[in-house]
C-alpha cells in the first residue's frame, strides 16, 4: 500500500519581493524551499512507512528544477519520487493542479493501492489551501483537513481516526480509507537527512511524468485548465512605523510610553 | 646481602615476560583505531617531548605539579638504581659496587639516597593531599592510594636494606648514604641475625613490590607512566580545533560512532590519562553541573576500548556503543554540553585531545543518525537555506550600514576585506560593534571593502556541532568566492569567523592573512593612525573577558589588553580565570543556538566572576561573549555594569 506526500517547491517567501512595475514576484536569486507545511506531510508519510510498512512516495508538480525538492524527499527516506512536469502543465491554478496530481495518484494506484495522501494544509506562496481538497474530490477519497494528530489507523476495517485543529476547538473525525489528509505544523517534527541518505538521494531516480504518461485532456491542465486569472499582485501599503522613546537608554520609560500608546489606541485594555 | 639467584632469576624472568605480554596486549589495542600521521616535524616533536614530558612544563603550572615533578625525576634516577638492583639479584657479580671505582660509585649512591628521600617526601605529600583535599570528588580511590603506598614502600624498603647493610658493616660506601646511615643508627645494637633478617625482608619487599608494580601498571590508570611521554611526542601540532575534513562519497561513514572510528592516537590518549582531573576543573560544562566531564570521556573511551578491542582485533563487531548510556559509552547530553572552548586541551599536562573526540562523536550523531537537540534543526535549515543562523533573508545583510555608503570589496581598489560576519550583520547589538569598526577604520584611513549581500556565513557553528557536510558545502562556497574576488587580507570582528577563515579554510587550499579586530586596531594604534582622547573615556574600571577562539584557540591574549590600555589610559583589570585559564561564556561549539537546560548557566558563573571586581564595563572581543555577558548581567540585575566590545571602547575614545 502506498502513502503519498504531495509537496510543492515554493520560493522562500521571507525573501520574495514584488516588482512594483510589473506586479509580479521578483524571483531572481531567491532560493526555493519545500513548502514548510508539506515537510510535515512528508514526515508523517515516513512515519507511516516505518510504522505500517507502507511504501512512501513523494509527488510534486512543477518545472524541471522541482527535482531538487524531490531529492530532498528521497534523502529523508521516501521510496519513490515522482515529478509531474510538462510545458502543458504550466500556469496552473489550484483546479488544474489538483487534476494533474489526482491523475498521477491514479496512475500510481495501478502499481499498488494508495491508502493515504498527505498534503500540507496550504502553501506559503499561494495560501489557498485548495489543492489537497481538490485531489480528494477528484479521487473520491475521504477528506480530512487541518489534522494535528493521527489517533488511530485500523487496517481491518480500513478506517482512520484523526484530530482536526480548528479555531478554538478540536474535532475528532473518523473516515474510511483511502483518505486525503492535510496537515498542520503541530502534527510532528520533521526529521533531518543523514549524510549517507543525502548522497544516495543525489543519484536516485526521480520519475518524471509528462502528459503523455498522464493522458489528461489538454484543456483540463495548465493555463488552459485554469479558470483563475491573476490580474494584479501588490503589497498592501502600510502606514509608516514610529520609533518610540529611547529603548537602549531608557527601556522602562519606553515600555511605559508604548503601553500608554497601545491603551490610547484601544489595542490594549487595562 | 644477596638472595639466591636460583630463586630470584625465574621470578624476574616470569615478571618480565608477563609485563611484556600485558603491554603488548594493551598497547596493541590502539591498532583498532584509524591511521593518522603523528610523526612529521620530528625536531618540533622532540622539543615538545623534552619540554612537556621531561621538564613537565604544564604539570608544574598548577598546584602540586612540583610534587609530581619530584616523583617523576626520582623515578627516572631510581630507574638506574632499580635496574642495578634487579640485575644484581640475578648476577651478584655484576653489582655496581664491584664494577665501579669508588670515586664514581660513591656520588652515585649519594644521589640515590637523597633522591629516595625526596621521592618518599613527595609521595607522603601526595597521600596527604589526596586524603585531605583531593583534586576532584571521587579522586580518593583505592587504586590511587595503593599506587602511592607502593612507591612509598619501595623507598622504605630501599632504606631498610641499606640501613641494615650499613649496620652489618657490609656497605663500603656508608658515608655516601646520609639517610641510610642515619637510619642505620636505629638498628645499632641489633645482632647480625636480626640485621640479616631486616636486610632479607627489605630486599624481598623491594623486589616484590617492584615486580608487582611493574605488572600492575598496564592494568591501571598509572599506565600513563608508560604512555604519557610518547603522548607528548605525538601531540597535535595543528590548532586543535581544526579537525580533519571528511570525504563525502557514497559508502563512507562519518564521525565516530564506534571505538574503531577513532584514530590510534585518540585511543592512545585514553591510555595516557591518569585522571588528574585538571580538565574537569577547567571545563565550563563540568563546573556548572552538566553531564559532560572530559576526564570521564577519556575514561569511557578507555573502558570501551578494553571491552571491544579484542573483539575488533579478531575481526568482530563492537558490542558496547561509544555513544549511549552504558558504561564505556558517552551520553549524548554530555556531547551536546561541550562549548568547544578548549579549556580541557589547555589544562591537560600530557596533551590529551578531549574536545576533538567530542566533535567526532557529534559528527556521527548529526551525519549518521540525524540525532541532535531539536533547537538545532532550525539552525541547520537556516544555515543551509539562508546562510545565517537566524534565518534572516540574505538580502538583509549589509543593512547594518543604514544609510551610510560602504565600499564593496574589490581587489586592487580596496586593501582589506572587512568580513562582518552574521552577528555583525544581523544581531542588533553587534551591529553597533560593526559601526564602531567602520568608524575606526575610516578614522585611520584604512582602505577596506565589504561583501555586503554576497557575504555568507563562515560555517563555524556547523563545524563545531558536527554538521561537517553542510560546513563543507559552505566552506567551498566561501573559498571559491574569496578566490574569485582575489581576497588576500581579511579583518574580522568575530573570533569564530577569524578562526574559521584562518585555520579551517586552509584545509581547502586558501591561505588568507586574517586579522582579528583587536590586533588590527592595535596595529593602527602602533602606526599612529588613530588619535585617542583618554579623557573622553568614562567606562570606570574595565574588566577584560577572553574569548576562547581568540585566546586559547589562537593565542591572541595581549593585543586586546594593549588596545584597552591605550584606548583608556589604564590596563584592564583581570578576572581570576584569565588568558589560557579563561572561562568560556557558554556560547561556543554551537551552544549559542541551544537551550541550556542542565545545571547552572555558564554565563552566570562567568558574569559573577566578572562582577567580583565591581567593574563599570566588561570588555569582550566576540559577539557571542557579548550576548552571553549581557544576558548574564540582566539576570544578576546589575544596572551599572555595561558590556562593550573592544571596538566600541576605541570608537568612543576617538578624538
Amino acid at each position: 500500500m502506498y502513502v503519498v506526500a504531495c509537496i510543492k517547491q515554493v520560493p522562500d517567501t521571507t525573501q520574495v519581493q514584488i516588482d512594483p512595475v510589473t506586479n509580479t514576484l521578483v524571483r531572481d536569486g531567491i532560493p526555493f524551499i519545500v513548502n514548510p507545511y508539506d515537510t510535515h506531510a512528508l514526515e508523517e508519510s515516513l512515519r507511516m512507512k516505518a510504522r505500517y510498512g507502507f511504501k512512501a512516495a513523494a509527488l510534486s508538480m512543477g518545472p524541471p528544477n522541482t527535482e531538487a525538492t524531490l531529492r530532498k524527499a528521497l534523502a529523508l527516506g521516501v521510496d519513490e519520487a515522482i515529478l509531474c512536469s510538462d510545458r502543458a502543465f504550466g500556469g496552473a491554478d489550484t483546479l488544474s493542479t489538483s487534476n494533474v496530481l489526482a491523475a498521477a495518484i491514479r496512475k500510481l494506484a495501478q502499481e499498488d493501492e494508495v491508502g493515504i495522501v498527505f498534503c500540507g494544509k496550504q502553501t506559503i506562496d499561494g495560501d489557498t489551501a485548495q489543492v489537497g481538497p481538490g485531489i480528494a474530490i477528484r479521487l473520491g477519497f475521504s477528506q480530512l483537513t487541518l489534522v494535528d494528530r493521527i489517533e488511530h489507523l485500523d487496517f481491518l476495517t480500513k478506517k482512520i481516526r484523526v484530530r482536526r485543529k480548528l479555531e478554538g476547538r478540536y474535532e475528532i473525525v473518523e473516515a474510511k480509507l483511502p483518505a486525503m489528509i492535510t496537515v498542520v505544523r503541530e502534527l510532528n517534527r520533521p526529521r533531518y537527512p543523514t549524510v549517507p541518505m543525502r548522497l544516495k538521494a543525489a543519484k536516485a531516480e526521480v520519475k518524471v511524468w509528462d502528459n503523455k504518461e498522464l493522458q489528461l485532456d489538454p484543456n483540463s491542465v495548465g493555463l488552459k485548465g485554469s479558470p483563475t486569472w491573476v490580474s494584479r499582485i501588490f503589497s498592501p501599503q502600510r502606514a509608516a512605523g514610529e520609533i518610540i522613546g529611547d529603548g537602549m537608554g531608557d527601556p522602562a520609560g519606553t515600555a511605559r510610553l508604548l503601553l500608554e500608546k497601545l491603551v490610547a489606541s484601544d489595542m490594549l485594555a487595562v | 646481602m644477596q638472595p639466591d639467584p636460583m630463586i630470584f632469576t625465574p621470578l624476574l624472568a616470569a615478571a618480565a615476560v608477563i609485563f611484556a605480554w600485558s603491554c603488548y596486549r594493551r598497547f596493541s589495542l590502539v591498532g583498532v583505531g584509524a591511521s593518522e600521521d603523528r610523526c612529521s616535524s620530528l625536531p618540533e616533536r622532540l622539543q615538545g617531548m623534552f619540554l612537556f614530558a621531561f621538564l613537565q612544563k604544564r604539570v608544574v603550572s598548577r598546584p602540586f605539579g612540583i610534587n609530581h615533578l619530584f616523583i617523576f625525576w626520582s623515578f627516572l634516577i631510581l630507574a638506574i638504581a632499580n635496574t642495578e638492583f634487579l640485575v644484581g639479584g640475578v648476577f651478584p657479580a655484576a653489582r655496581l659496587v664491584r664494577i665501579l671505582p669508588a670515586a664514581l660509585y660513591q656520588p652515585l649512591v649519594l644521589v640515590f639516597d637523597i633522591v629516595s628521600l625526596c621521592a618518599l617526601t613527595a609521595v607522603v605529600i601526595a597521600l596527604v593531599r589526596r586524603a585531605v583535599a583531593p583534586p576532584y570528588q571521587g579522586a580518593r580511590t583505592g587504586e590511587a592510594f595503593g599506587i602511592l603506598s607502593m612507591i612509598g614502600t619501595l623507598m622504605l624498603a630501599y632504606f631498610g636494606l641499606h640501613a641494615a647493610e650499613i649496620a652489618l658493616g657490609a656497605e663500603e660506601a656508608a658515608q655516601a648514604m646520609p639517610v641510610s646511615l642515619a637510619l642505620s643508627s636505629l638498628l645499632a645494637g641489633q645482632g647480625p641475625e636480626t640485621l640479616n633478617s631486616v636486610a632479607q625482608v627489605s630486599w624481598w619487599l623491594h623486589a616484590g613490590v617492584l615486580l608487582f608494580f611493574l605488572n600492575y601498571l598496564p592494568y591501571s590508570k598509572h599506565m600513563h607512566i608508560l604512555a604519557a611521554i610518547p603522548n607528548c611526542f605525538f601531540k597535535g601540532l595543528e590548532t586543535p580545533n581544526t579537525q580533519p575534513r571528511e570525504e563525502f562519497v557514497e559508502g563512507n561513514v562519518y564521525g565516530a560512532g564506534s571505538i574503531d572510528r577513532f584514530t590510534w592516537k585518540d585511543l592512545f590518549d585514553s591510555f595516557s590519562c591518569t585522571e588528574c582531573g585538571r580538565c574537569e576543573k577547567s571545563c565550563p560544562a563540568a563546573s556548572t553541573g552538566k553531564p559532560l566531564n572530559p576526564r570521564l570521556v577519556m575514561h569511557d573511551i578507555k573502558v570501551n576500548l578494553l571491552a571491544n578491542g579484542n573483539l575488533l582485533q579478531r575481526g568482530g563487531e563492537p558490542t558496547v556503543p561509544v555513544i549511549g548510556d552504558a558504561e564505556g559509552s558517552i551520553k549524548p547530553d554530555a556531547l551536546w554540553s561541550c562549548t568547544s572552548c578548549g579549556a580541557c586541551l589547555a589544562a591537560c599536562p600530557v596533551f590529551i585531545e578531549q574536545m576533538p573526540k567530542i566533535t567526532k562523536m557529534r559528527r556521527h550523531l548529526v551525519q549518521m543518525e540525524a540525532d541532535f537537540p531539536e533547537e538545532l534543526l532550525n539552525l541547520f535549515e537556516n544555515m543551509e537555506q539562508r546562510s545565517n543562523p537566524w534565518g534572516i533573508a540574505p538580502g538583509e545583510r549589509g543593512k547594518w550600514a543604514g544609510g551610510r555608503e560602504v565600499q564593496q570589496f574589490e581587489a586592487g581598489k580596496t586593501e582589506y576585506l572587512y568580513f562582518v560576519g552574521c552577528a555583525g550583520s544581523f544581531d542588533s547589538r553587534s551591529k553597533q560593534v560593526t559601526l564602531a569598526m567602520t568608524k575606526i577604520m575610516e578614522a585611520a584611513g584604512v582602505s577596506y571593502g565589504i561583501l555586503g549581500k554576497e557575504e555568507k556565513c563562515c560555517g563555524d557553528s556547523l563545524r563545531r556541532l558536527g554538521n561537517e557536510f553542510l560546513f563543507d558545502k559552505m566552506a567551498r562556497e566561501n573559498v571559491a568566492q574569496f578566490q574569485e574576488k582575489g581576497v588576500t587580507k581579511v579583518v574580522t570582528q568575530c573570533p569564530h569567523c577569524f578562526t574559521t577563515l584562518k585555520n579551517d579554510y586552509r584545509q581547502y587550499g586558501l591561505e588568507l592573512e586574517v586579522i582579528p579586530h583587536a590586533e588590527f586596531i592595535e596595529s593602527l594604534l602602533a602606526q599612529g593612525k588613530l588619535k585617542l582622547d583618554h579623557h573622553a573615556k568614562k567606562g570606570g574600571n574595565i574588566v577584560f573577558h577572553d574569548s576562547c577562539y581568540l585566546g586559547r584557540h589562537n593565542g591572541v591574549y595581549e593585543a586586546p589588553r594593549a588596545v584597552i590600555a591605550q584606548a583608556t589610559g589604564t590596563a584592564p583589570s583581570e578576572m581570576e580565570r584569565n588568558r589560557e585559564n579563561s572561562f568560556c561564556c557558554g556560547a561556543g561549539g554551537g551552544r549559542m543556538w541551544m537551550e541550556e537546560h542542565l545545571g547552572e548557566r555558564i554565563n552566570l558563573n562567568r558574569v559573577s566572576e566578572a562582577l567580583e571586581g565591581n567593574p563599570g564595563t566588561i570588555c569582550t572581543t566576540c559577539p557571542y561573549c557579548m550576548t552571553m555577558m549581557e544576558d548574564g548581567l540582566k539576570d544578576r540585575s546589575n544596572g551599572g555594569t555595561k558590556v562593550k566590545d573592544i571596538a566600541e571602547l576605541v570608537a568612543e575614545g576617538l578624538a
